[in-house]
């Protein structure tokens, strides 16, 4: 057991300072991480249906003596972990939830180097580091100042639509001085702002008494394409820079059938919240009008939407956030991110996400992590935990 | 005994034994160790997974485990160097007892094992388990921490069959259900209160396991309970429902060869016993078929259920100080 103990008013240079001297600890702690890695990631965690994952993170939480370990109506997995003062509270968060349904072999490999498995890295990952957190913290002797509020949480992907940290910081009644998100990949990802953003699903389908005859006959794949067609046609800005991505498009079941049915869905994103609903109404207005010309049904559903926002580069969240990275010869790649981080954004309150280690096959088959960068991504964890704690985030 | 009052007295549920600061606490005081031998041959995907689950949970959080080995029969693949990267004690099976010739088969790992190990009590897992989890070993061995009647702990579960569209929620155990269960129940019935005989996991005490033969093939699991069950009778076994175990499927012609293993064992055990008098001398060629260009071809598979003698005859296994040893 390492006993390093932080004092109270340390600098934020003596913090940097302190951060290699753990390392060795760490990286030994870090084979407690990658047990509790494989015991989240091969529970299934469907948005929607993250009960087993929450009750597992619950388990470790209690295991790991947190306070007030709870779920809550939505199916988040909070616990705390209370510090010295407590007049302070940082929300640790990592979304529990997957795109992997419960059907599929949620097995995990690992091997020298790597560990593989579905969600492994998005965002299994991230769970285990802000669940073993708590414990790693007690091993090295670090007591914080402030409160860690260490939440698993539900509902954050596709329809999700971060349903459960929106619920939460709608319901919360002690005030949050800060929030980190962490997301299993990529280590250097460094996202203090959010982008405006509008998720929409295109429907398509073609009624029974379909004239065959008349243009566009083929069946949805065509009115589908149709539509897609016109998405590309829609002229987008430079400033504020905006983008329409297609992210996946469903129809038809082989040969010998015409496909009467299909799905397209897509993200709008944009630097600007008025743009990016301009363009989410100006798709749907082209779903509108192809149905008119082809007789085919299309509508549009939003499924989910961000607004803008964020701290600014120079906030001293921001600003420590890239200080603890850059003294780890961690090269940060700034990008806004449309994760919990919107949520925090929405209630104006100061929010970074980072990413632990670098991976591969995200959200696919074959998706695995690397084991190396764990260490380091959990010491960046750690320093700006503590730089948090300390106030040098603060924007006072 | 009454196989229903064993039942309900010596089946018990892993989670009984979850409260693993409750279960160091009572080994401790007893004074007692535990080593966890890990049998492989080609593992390397699964064996890094099972390193570190239990060195993480049950060595640093929980000190339940003092001994992690990993037993290899010679892989070809990465198995022995995965497991030491992951902190395991890595053997050759053939580098243990050198002066014995070795045989191969994951019977003679169980049983050097028992040498190599410091362990007063062995548990036992296969390597080959995809959803391995701390319940594995707890599980086991709860029962001998508790009670110290209790000899031989042996593992069941509602076995999937992992299969392309995901998880069947039953499956598995023909061989059991097929060939051990109606053997047990002509002659032996009060084992057939074993729900899972042939299962690979299990926990079992040094002065039990040096002081009982081992044969090296498939028959090993059956020859412990019958030898178990011969000196020291239903009472020294428990049996502990570790829910899920996913494993790789086994082809039914594999079934086959595991089933001639077995019954040349079990026969061997009964005439032993005088329970069916003498045999004739057995085949040991299995014999299965295929077609091959419309023409149906014998495949003949020599398969010999070797046995090595109780390691307490050992005499290098006598001069090692060991408690039991001694006694």
């Amino acid at each position: 057991m390492c006993h390093i103990l932080i004092g109270m008013r340390m600098s934020f240079d003596a913090i940097l300072e302190a951060l290699p001297r753990y390392r060795e600890r760490m990286a030994e702690l870090s084979e407690i991480m990658l047990a509790n890695l494989v015991m989240i990631a091969e529970t299934p965690a469907p948005t929607f249906s993250e009960e087993r994952r929450t009750g597992f993170v619950l388990e470790r939480m209690n295991e790991y003596q947190l306070l007030n370990c709870s779920t809550d109506e939505v199916g988040n997995g909070l616990g705390i972990l209370p510090g010295e003062v407590g007049d302070r509270n940082i929300l640790l968060v990592a979304h529990m939830d997957t795109v992997f349904p419960d059907g599929m072999d949620h097995m995990v490999t690992i091997e020298p180097g790597y560990v593989s498995g579905l969600g492994i890295g998005d965002n299994s990952l991230g769970v285990a580091a802000v669940v073993t957190l708590p414990l790693i913290l007690k091993d090295l002797g670090i007591k914080l100042d402030s409160n860690l509020i260490v939440m698993g949480t539900s509902r954050s992907l596709g329809r999700g639509n971060i349903e459960g940290i929106r619920f939460f910081l709608d319901n919360m009644e002690i005030p949050i001085s800060a929030g980190v998100c962490v997301e299993g990949v990529k280590l250097g990802r460094l996202s203090y702002s959010s982008i405006g953003m509008v998720r929409g699903e295109i429907r398509c389908e073609v009624p029974e008494e379909y004239d065959w005859s008349r243009f566009g006959a083929g069946g949805a794949i065509v009115n589908m394409s149709e539509v897609i067609n016109r998405i590309f046609e829609i002229p987008l800005s430079r400033r504020p820079r905006s983008t329409i991505v297609l992210n996946s498009v469903e129809s038809g079941a082989g040969f010998n059938t015409i496909p009467t049915k299909g799905t397209v869905q897509f993200e709008a994103r944009s630097e600007s919240g008025p743009m990016v609903h301009q363009l989410a109404e100006t798709i749907e207005n082209i779903a509108a009008e192809v149905a008119s010309h082809t007789g085919a049904e299309i509508t549009m559903e939003v499924v989910a939407q961000r607004e803008p926002g964020g701290v600014e580069f120079s906030h001293p969240l921001a600003v420590g956030a890239r200080r603890v990275l850059t003294h780890l010869d961690i090269k940060p790649r700034i990008r806004p991110s449309t994760s919990e981080l919107s949520a925090f954004i929405d209630k104006g309150i100061p929010a970074v996400t980072i990413g632990l280690s670098t991976g591969e096959n995200l959200n696919e088959k074959g998706e695995r992590i690397h084991i190396d960068p764990i260490t380091t991504g959990l010491q960046q964890l750690l320093g700006l935990i503590l730089a948090v704690d300390k106030g040098y985030c603060d924007e006072n | 005994m009454k196989i229903d009052e064993w039942l309900k007295s010596n089946t018990y549920h892993h989670g009984t034994f979850r409260d693993l600061a409750e279960l160091v606490e009572k080994k401790q005081e007893q004074g007692m160790t535990i080593s966890l031998c890990i049998p492989t041959l080609n593992e390397e995907k699964t064996i890094g997974k099972e390193v570190v689950i239990f060195r993480s949970e049950l060595m640093h959080r929980y000190p339940l485990l003092d001994e992690i080995a990993v037993i290899d029969s010679g892989s070809t693949d990465r198995t022995l160097e995965i497991a030491a990267n992951f902190g395991a004690d890595t053997y050759l099976a053939s580098d243990i007892l050198p002066d014995i010739e070795p045989k191969r088969g994951k019977g003679e790992n169980l049983w050097k094992a028992i040498y190599q190990l410091k362990g007063d009590i062995i548990v036992y897992i296969d390597a080959d388990i995809k959803n391995i989890h701390p319940r594995f070993v707890y599980g086991l061995v709860g029962p001998l921490i508790n009670r110290p009647e209790i000899k031989y702990v042996k593992a069941f579960y509602d076995r999937p069959l992992a299969f392309s569209q995901g998880i069947r929620p039953s499956g598995g155990g023909r061989v059991t259900e097929i060939l051990i269960r109606p053997l047990f129940s002509l002659f032996f019935p009060e084992l057939s209160a074993i729900i899972q005989p042939l299962s690979g996991e299990y926990a079992v005490r040094r002065e039990v396991l040096e002081s009982i033969p081992f044969p090296i093939g498939y028959g090993v699991e059956t020859s412990h309970l019958l030898d178990v069950y011969t000196r020291w009778g239903m009472a020294a076994f428990a049996q502990t429902d570790l829910d899920q175990r996913v494993h790789r499927n086994q082809a039914t012609r594999s079934l086959g060869k595991m089933s001639f293993g077995i019954i040349q064992t079990f026969l061997s055990r009964l005439s032993k016993m005088n329970v069916i008098g003498t045999i004739p001398e057995l085949s040991t060629v299995l014999r299965q078929f295929q077609v091959h260009d419309q023409t149906f071809e014998t495949v003949e598979y020599e398969i010999v259920e070797d046995e090595r003698p109780p390691m307490i005859e050992i005499p290098a296994y006598r001069d090692r100080v060991t408690p039991t040893a001694k006694k």
